[in-house]
C-alpha cells in the first residue's frame, strides 16, 4: 500500500505500547453486526498507480472535451483560456494541502490571498466588501435571498425570468423548507428583459428582487431604475453575474446601486470540470457585512505590530453560533478562489479589459454570421459574449445532431426549460477568446445543412 | 490594548526573539510579501490576449466607463508573489497536521493528475449526454463504492461540502416526514458534542434544535435521548465515530428508539475514516449520512475548500433524494434532471445546486479508492485507529485524557487542559507546537471537555513521524505544566507572532484601500 507508511513490525510495536493484543481489540466498541471480517465483497482490491491511471484515462476518453472541436456552450459555465502558471501555483503543496486558516500565524499565505481575492471581487462586482467565496453561484444566490430576508424582515423574493433556471430550482427547493415566497417565471424569446414587470411587482412584502446580468439568454440591461424602485419600497436588489469576464466591458451591478451582488467565478482560473468545483462570488454594501454568510478575512496586527490577516467576524458562523448562525456553511471554495485570484492578478485591469473586448467582438461577429443562416433569427440585440438565436425548429435535436458531427453548438433552451414549448426553438450560443473564426464558420455551415 | 483569552498582552516582552531588523524586513528564507495592490499596476499584465475581430459593439449604453482598480503583475512577478505567499503556510506536505475531525491525510498526486485529464477537466456540465458518458460513469462508479462501503441503499452526489451534505440529508428527512403527513415534527435532537454545523443545518432546514447530553464516558446519553423522543421529534443528528473520538456503542439502540418514536436518524460521517472498509454504518439503522470526500477519500483541503459531501440514504429515504442523479440504462448512462422526473423520481425534494456537483473531486476520490481497493481501505481505517491510540497512550500520562478509560479511541485522541499550570490553557500548548514545527491540534472542541485538544494523526503518518510529534507535544505540555511564561508569547518562529483577532473584529478591514486615497478622502 503505497500511501501507508506503517510496517507490520511498526504495528506490532505500537500495539504493545497501547497494550492491545490485536487491531480487533481497538474496534471492540463497534457492534459485531456492523463489522466486516475481511475486505468488503464484490469490490476490487488495491491496484498499482499505472493500473489506476489506465482505468481513469479510459473513462476520460469516453468524453468529448471542450477543446476537441468547435465549442459554443455557456449558460453559467464558460470555456476560457487559463494561463499555465495558474495551475502550477495552485498545485504547490503549501496551498493545495493546507487547511482552513484557523491558525493564522502559520496560514498567512492563504489569508493574504483571501484578502486580495476579497478586494479583487469587491472591485469587480462594484461592492464595498466581498467574502472569501462560496460553493458556487447557485448556492450564493440562495444565501443572498436568505440574507435579504434577514435584513428586511420580509419573506417574498421576486426572481427575474432571466435568472438561470438551475439557480431558480435551487431557490425553489430551499424555499419549500424555509417558507420563503418566491415569485418566478420563465423567459420569453424577446429582446427586452423583464425589468419593467419587476418594477411593477415590487410591494411592501418584497424582500428582494433577483436579476441576472447578463441574463440566461445573454441579454444585458441597465439595473439603475430597478435599484431605485427596490429602494423606494425598502427592498434590496440582488444581482447575479454568471460570467465575470463581462464586467471587464460593462458597468458593474454595484455601480448601478445593487445591494448584494453574487456570482459564479468559474470563468476566471477555474475551468469547466463538468460543473464543479466552482467558486461562488459574494459582495455587498458595507452596512450589511455582519449579515453576510461565509468566511471573511480581515486585516489586523500581530504582537510585534506587523500587518497580518485573520478570519474574522466569525460570530456569524456555525462553529460559534451553532443554530443561530447566518448560514450552516463552514467552508468556502479556497483553492478555486486562489485560482481566480491568480488569474485575475495575471490579467490585471489591462488584461481583463482586453479579454472582455475580444470576447465581445467575437460574439458580435458570430451573431452576425449565424443570423445569415436561412431561418435563423437573432433574439438578443444587446449582449456580452453570449446570445440567443431562434431556429425554425426545436433546437435540442439540432444540438444532438451537430454533436455527432463534432460541433458542440450551444445550450438548447429545451434542455434548460423542458416542457416550455415557446422556448424550444431557442439556442444560447457563447463565444470566448478560445473560439476561432473557423469555429464560427464551421457552426454556421453545419447549422445551415442540418436546418435545410 | 486588548487582552486575549490567555491574559497575554501585546506589550508582554517577547523572550528570545530579538534580532536586529534587516533592511528588507526579510529574515533569510522568511520573506515578507506585499499585497498585489502595493506592487501591481493597472497597466501591467501577465497574459496576452488575441486582438478583437472587427465587429459592431452590442453593449448599448452599458459600456464600462470607470476604472475597476485591478492591479496586474507580469508572469515572473505573479509566480514569485504566490510562491512567496505559499511559504507562509503550514501544509500536509510539510508535516503532520493533527487537526481532530479534519482527517488531514496525504493527498496523492495521482489524484491531481487524473482530475486534469482533458476528458474530465475540460468538459461542460450542459454538454449533450452522449458526449459525457465517461463523466457519468465516474459518478456511477464512485456512487457504487460509496453505497457498498456504507451498506446503504442509494447516494446523492451533488452536495458541495460536508455541511451541504448535512443539509441534503435533513431535507430528505423532512420531505419523507411530510410525505407521511408528519410535518408537525419540528424538533431535531443534536448531541452537545456535535459539530456546530449540525445545529446550524437543522435550523437552516427550519427545525428547532435541542441538545442531548453526553455521559461521563463521552457518549450519547441513551436514557436522556429516549426520554426526549416523542411525536414532535423529527429525528436525531449523531456523529459516529463521535467528536470525542469514540464509537457510539449504542448506535443500534439509538436508531431503534428513534424509529420506534417515528423519527429518522442522520449520521454525520465526518469521521468515516476510522471505519471505512471495516464497519458498515448501514447495519446500524441510520437513514442518511454524508461522506466528506476531502477527508476520508483524500481530495485536497485547498486552504478551505472546495470539499464534496455526497449523502448515502437508506431505502426509506432514497425516493426523496435530490436531483440530478445518474442512472444506468440499456443504452448508456443518463442524467436524471428536473426534465426527466417520472413516477420513480417525483418524490425528490428538488435540486440543491446548479449542475452535477463536485466532479473534480469525484475523479480524485475514485482514483484514491481504486488505488487502495477494498483491502487497502480497510487497512486505512485500521492504521488510522492504531495511530490515534498510539498517540493517546503515549501521552495520557502527560496530559489529561478525559475519556481515556472509555475504551479505545477511534481516529482521534482527546485531551483536556485540566492539568496545566494556573493561567495556562490549550492555546498556549497549541502556539508552542507551532514553534516545534507543527500545526496545532483542534482547540476548544468538542465543548463537552474543558480546553479540549483533539488530535487526529490519520493513517498516513509513519511511526517515526508520530514519535517525533509525541515528543514535541510532551515537551510543550511539560512546559505548560511548569508554567513556562515563554509559551504565553508563542509562537516565536512563525511568519507572524500572535495576531490580534479582537482588533480585526472590532474594526473590520475586509478589503484593501489605497492609503493615499483614504487620506485625501479625509
Amino acid at each position: 500500500m503505497r500511501y501507508l507508511p506503517l510496517t507490520q513490525s511498526d504495528r506490532e510495536a505500537m500495539l504493545a505500547v497501547i497494550g492491545a493484543a490485536s487491531i480487533d481489540e481497538l474496534f471492540v466498541d463497534v457492534p459485531g453486526v456492523a463489522q466486516l471480517d475481511g475486505p468488503i465483497h464484490g469490490l476490487p482490491l488495491h491496484a498499482s498507480e499505472l493500473a489506476v491511471e489506465r482505468h481513469m484515462t479510459a473513462l476520460a476518453r469516453k468524453n468529448v472535451a471542450a477543446g476537441d472541436g468547435p465549442f459554443f456552450l455557456g449558460c453559467g459555465a464558460y470555456k476560457h483560456h487559463v494561463p499555465a502558471s495558474v495551475d502550477h501555483l495552485i498545485q504547490r503543496g503549501e496551498f493545495l494541502t493546507a487547511y482552513t486558516p484557523y491558525q493564522p500565524e502559520i496560514a498567512q499565505g492563504t489569508l493574504q490571498m483571501l484578502f486580495e481575492f476579497q478586494t479583487q471581487v469587491a472591485r469587480l462586482l462594484g461592492t464595498d466588501v466581498a467574502n472569501a467565496s462560496m460553493y458556487d453561484g447557485s448556492t450564493a444566490c440562495w444565501e443572498a435571498i436568505v440574507m435579504a430576508r434577514r435584513i428586511t424582515k420580509r419573506g417574498k423574493a421576486l426572481l427575474s425570468s432571466g435568472l438561470h433556471p438551475h439557480y431558480v430550482s435551487v431557490a425553489k427547493t430551499m424555499a419549500k423548507f424555509t417558507g420563503d415566497v418566491l415569485d418566478t417565471s420563465v423567459p420569453t424569446l424577446t429582446a427586452e428583459s423583464d425589468i419593467d414587470q419587476l418594477i411593477a411587482s415590487i410591494d411592501g412584502d418584497t424582500s428582494c428582487v433577483v436579476v441576472q446580468y447578463p441574463d440566461i439568454l445573454g441579454r444585458i440591461a441597465d439595473l439603475s431604475a430597478l435599484a431605485d424602485a427596490c429602494h423606494a419600497k425598502k427592498a434590496l436588489l440582488i444581482a447575479v453575474v454568471t460570467e465575470p469576464v463581462a464586467l471587464g466591458a460593462i458597468k458593474s451591478p454595484g455601480e448601478m446601486d445593487a445591494d448584494i451582488v453574487v456570482g459564479e467565478g468559474q470563468s476566471i482560473g477555474v475551468g469547466l470540470q463538468f460543473g464543479g468545483p466552482y467558486v461562488g462570488l459574494f459582495g455587498c454594501k458595507e452596512k450589511y457585512v455582519r449579515q453576510m454568510p461565509g468566511r471573511l478575512c480581515g486585516e489586523t496586527l500581530d504582537a510585534d505590530g506587523r500587518r497580518g490577516f485573520v478570519l474574522t467576524l466569525s460570530t456569524r458562523e456555525q462553529h460559534i453560533r451553532r443554530e443561530k448562525a447566518t448560514s450552516n456553511i463552514c467552508t468556502n471554495s479556497g483553492l478555486c478562489a486562489l485560482a481566480f485570484s491568480i488569474h485575475m492578478t495575471l490579467l490585471g485591469e489591462a488584461g481583463l479589459r482586453a479579454l472582455a473586448e475580444t470576447n465581445h467582438a467575437g460574439a458580435s461577429a458570430a451573431a452576425d454570421r449565424l443570423a445569415q443562416v436561412p431561418g435563423v433569427e437573432l433574439v438578443t440585440p444587446a449582449f456580452f459574449n453570449e446570445f440567443t438565436i431562434k431556429l425554425p425548429q426545436e433546437a435540442r435535436p439540432v444540438v444532438r445532431t451537430l454533436a455527432e458531427r463534432g460541433i458542440l453548438a450551444g445550450v438548447s433552451l429545451g434542455r434548460l426549460y423542458p416542457g416550455e414549448a415557446d422556448l424550444a426553438n431557442g439556442l444560447v450560443v457563447a463565444v470566448t477568446e478560445t473560439t476561432t473564426t473557423e469555429d464560427v464558420e464551421a457552426l454556421a455551415v453545419a447549422l445551415q445543412e442540418v436546418l435545410a | 490594548m486588548t487582552i486575549n483569552a490567555s491574559g497575554w498582552r501585546p506589550e508582554t516582552p517577547v523572550v528570545g526573539n530579538s534580532t536586529a531588523p534587516t533592511f528588507t524586513g526579510n529574515k533569510g528564507l522568511m520573506l515578507e510579501e506585499a499585497l498585489i495592490f502595493e506592487i501591481g499596476s493597472a497597466e501591467t499584465t501577465g497574459v496576452e490576449v488575441a486582438p478583437p475581430v472587427e465587429a459592431p459593439s452590442r453593449l448599448g449604453t452599458l459600456g464600462r466607463a470607470k476604472p475597476i482598480g485591478l492591479p496586474g503583475l507580469a508572469e515572473p512577478e505573479a509566480v514569485r508573489h504566490y510562491t512567496r505567499l505559499s511559504r507562509q503556510n503550514y501544509a500536509i506536505d510539510l508535516g503532520l497536521f493533527p487537526l481532530g475531525s479534519c482527517t488531514m491525510k496525504h493527498n496523492p498526486r495521482l489524484n491531481e493528475k487524473m482530475a486534469r485529464l482533458p476528458g474530465f477537466a475540460d468538459v461542460h456540465p450542459l454538454a449533450p449526454v452522449d458526449t459525457v458518458q465517461g463523466a457519468l460513469e465516474v459518478i456511477h462508479q464512485l456512487a457504487h463504492w460509496l453505497v457498498t462501503l456504507t451498506g446503504m441503499h442509494s447516494v446523492a452526489m451533488s452536495p458541495k461540502a460536508g455541511a451541504h451534505g448535512e443539509l441534503c440529508g435533513i431535507l430528505a428527512i423532512r420531505a419523507a416526514l411530510e410525505a407521511r403527513g408528519e410535518g408537525h415534527r419540528k424538533t431535531i435532537l443534536v448531541p452537545e458534542s456535535a459539530h456546530g454545523t449540525n445545529p446550524a443545518t437543522a435550523a437552516f432546514a427550519g427545525y428547532a434544535v435541542e441538545d442531548i447530553p453526553a455521559t461521563a464516558e463521552g457518549r450519547v446519553d441513551l436514557a436522556a435521548l429516549t426520554a426526549r423522543l416523542g411525536p414532535d421529534v423529527a429525528g436525531v443528528m449523531i456523529t459516529n465515530p463521535n467528536t470525542c473520538g469514540l464509537f457510539e456503542r449504542d448506535m443500534r439502540a439509538i436508531s431503534d428508539a428513534v424509529h420506534a418514536a417515528g423519527g429518522l436518524v442522520y449520521c454525520d460521517g465526518a469521521n468515516f475514516n476510522a471505519i471505512v472498509g471495516r464497519v458498515r454504518p448501514g447495519d446500524l439503522g441510520i437513514d442518511a449520512m454524508h461522506i466528506n470526500l476531502h477527508k476520508t477519500f483524500s481530495t485536497p483541503h485547498g486552504g478551505g475548500g472546495p470539499g464534496s459531501g455526497p449523502v448515502v440514504f437508506s431505502e426509506a429515504l432514497s425516493p426523496y433524494a435530490p436531483l440530478p442523479f445518474v442512472e444506468q440504462t440499456s443504452d448508456g448512462f443518463r442524467l436524471v434532471e428536473e426534465e426527466t422526473a417520472d413516477e420513480h423520481h417525483d418524490h425528490s425534494f428538488g435540486r440543491m445546486v446548479a449542475f452535477q456537483g463536485q466532479m473534480g473531486m469525484f475523479t480524485r476520490a475514485l482514483t484514491y479508492i481504486l488505488s487502495h481497493g477494498a483491502d487497502g481501505l480497510r487497512q486505512v481505517a485500521e492504521d488510522a485507529v492504531l495511530n490515534a491510540n498510539y498517540v493517546l497512550r503515549s501521552l495520557d500520562s502527560t496530559l489529561d485524557a478525559p475519556f481515556g478509560a472509555s475504551g479505545p479511541c477511534m481516529h482521534e485522541a482527546l485531551f483536556s487542559d485540566s492539568n496545566l499550570a494556573e493561567g495556562f490553557s490549550t492555546i498556549d500548548v497549541a502556539k508552542g507546537l507551532i514553534d516545534e514545527g507543527y500545526h496545532p491540534m483542534t482547540m476548544y472542541f468538542p465543548l463537552v471537555v474543558h480546553g479540549a485538544m483533539l488530535v487526529e494523526p490519520t493513517e498516513t503518518e509513519s511511526k517515526a513521524a508520530l514519535d517525533q510529534f509525541i515528543g514535541a507535544l510532551r515537551s510543550v505540555a511539560e512546559r505548560a505544566k511548569a508554567g513556562d511564561v515563554a509559551l504565553k508569547s508563542a509562537p516565536h518562529f512563525a511568519p507572524r507572532s500572535r495576531l490580534d483577532e479582537t482588533l480585526a473584529a472590532r474594526k473590520p478591514v475586509l478589503v484593501w484601500k489605497d492609503p493615499e486615497l483614504a487620506v485625501a478622502a479625509e
